[in-house]
């Protein structure tokens, strides 16, 4: 019990600081804002096939990651307070409040993108909503996962800004692919059934991202 | 009270290919005083990082037991205060807020009164809900050792521990060093001779670069 209540105040800390300082939230909003917008302004009138909204949606989350998810390591590694941190708890905990923020401002940023989507593109018509939802919930535990333990490693290196889009996106391709077939099954409205396979692969995306980022953690932290 | 060892056997590190120490063996017990000293980049930080549990040696082992009871590395931080140049607090909360949050994060049962106190003994009460990011050099490194002894630790590392610090931060270090609880280690690096009064015992760590010198 003692152990989630550190992850939760590790999480606590980070919105916190968030709240006060703005490190993500504001690059992140904004990042989004002007994405959809220059999608809705490059399509005008034109009505492109459904199935493209599906790649759109998932490359304007795929990039609002990259912008935002990294200030989680790197925000602590800038200003020196990886330190106190790494005397305050053990590095498990350390990852999993740091998951766990990065995950709720993913959600947070995901569903404003949704919610924009289904707002301003017409023929953005999710038809199966059952799986759109379980793709969402599945992948926004897969970016998170996977974008706070490349936050780890590249916040140790020189060259942050252009090291993240670089490792992430080997990393979160596979998923971002999974993602989209799935998403385009649900524009189309076919049962979940006929993207079981991807579901499978979201859900082995999932489990092993965390798992492996849990054991490699500790030797990423420490040095 | 506890019965706390530090066993360091063979200890090296080095930095890309470059050798900060090497061969490095002591032990300290309960109520042992240490000072470390050695020129600028002899790796007197670096050995208090690793002592810390913040940085891992090259090679080498070092190993703290509690009434016999090896402390797992992960765990160090539960035992170790630590005071540092390179430790920085979220300078976006208050003092007060600091101590809070790191008492939670810690899982420490600690009142209000309490961190006021902490805070009253390090002189910074009546600055307590004043942002760290207002704070001058000497406030800071007092904030430092609010954090390093909040959780009465049984190992106290201090680096450079007098910097930045007015007189009456130095009494508090000196008090604070000379009455540290009687079961537990105190570590102290320093390049100021008049802190080596901190020390019962003294370690050079400029001749530990190639040597087999044991302490």
């Amino acid at each position: 019990m003692n152990e989630f209540k550190r992850v939760f105040y590790i999480f606590y800390k980070d919105f916190s600081s968030e709240l006060r300082m703005r490190f993500a939230l504001n690059a992140l909003i904004m990042f989004v804002i002007v994405a959809v917008s220059t999608i809705l302004f490059a399509i005008g009138s034109e009505r492109a096939p459904q199935n493209v909204y599906a790649g759109m949606f998932w490359v304007v989350v795929f990039f609002s990651a990259m912008s935002g998810l990294s200030r989680a390591f790197v925000s602590e590694e800038e200003r020196g307070t990886n330190l106190i941190l790494s005397l305050l708890a053990n590095p498990i905990s350390i990852f999993l409040g740091k998951f766990l923020f990065n995950l709720i401002l993913i959600f947070f940023i995901n569903s404003i993108i949704a919610i924009l989507y289904l707002t301003l593109f017409k023929d953005f018509i999710i038809q199966n909503w059952n799986s759109f939802l379980l793709a969402f919930i599945l992948g926004n535990i897969g970016i998170a996962g996977s974008s706070t333990i490349i936050a780890a490693i590249i916040s140790k290196a020189n060259v942050r800004g252009t090291l993240y889009p670089v490792l992430a996106f080997p990393v979160l391709l596979p998923l971002i692919l999974m993602l989209i077939e799935i998403t385009k099954s649900a524009i189309d409205g076919n049962p979940v059934n006929d993207v079981s396979a991807e579901f499978m692969v979201l859900i082995s995306y999932d489990v092993v991202m965390l798992t492996a980022s849990i054991l490699v953690f500790d030797i990423i932290w420490r040095d | 009270m506890n019965k706390i060892q530090l066993r360091v056997r063979e200890l090296k590190k080095t930095f890309n290919n470059r050798l900060v120490f090497n061969k490095l063996n002591f032990d300290l017990n309960s109520g042992d005083r240490f000072v470390v000293t050695g020129k600028n980049g002899s790796g007197k930080s670096t050995l208090i990082k690793i002592l810390g549990g913040v940085l891992t040696e090259t090679a080498g082992e070092i190993g703290y037991f509690v009434d016999n009871k090896k402390i797992d590395r992960e765990n160090f931080y539960k035992i170790v205060g630590l005071v540092s140049p390179y430790l920085v607090l979220y300078e976006e909360f208050t003092a007060f807020e600091n101590l809070s949050l790191f008492s939670k994060i810690r899982g420490l049962k600690i009142s209000e009164t309490q961190i006021n106190e902490i805070l009253n003994r390090v002189g910074l009460f009546e600055r307590r809900n004043d942002f760290v990011r207002t704070y001058s050099s000497g406030m800071k490194q007092r904030m430092k050792y609010a954090s390093a002894i909040l959780h009465n630790p049984l190992v106290l590392l201090l680096d450079e521990p007098n910097s930045n610090l007015d007189q009456e931060g130095k009494n508090f270090v000196d008090e604070l060093v000379f009455n540290f609880r009687k079961d537990g280690i105190v570590i102290v690096a320093t390049n100021e001779t008049q802190d080596f009064k901190y020390g019962e015992k003294i370690i050079n760590l400029d001749e530990y670069k190639n040597s087999n010198k044991t302490f």
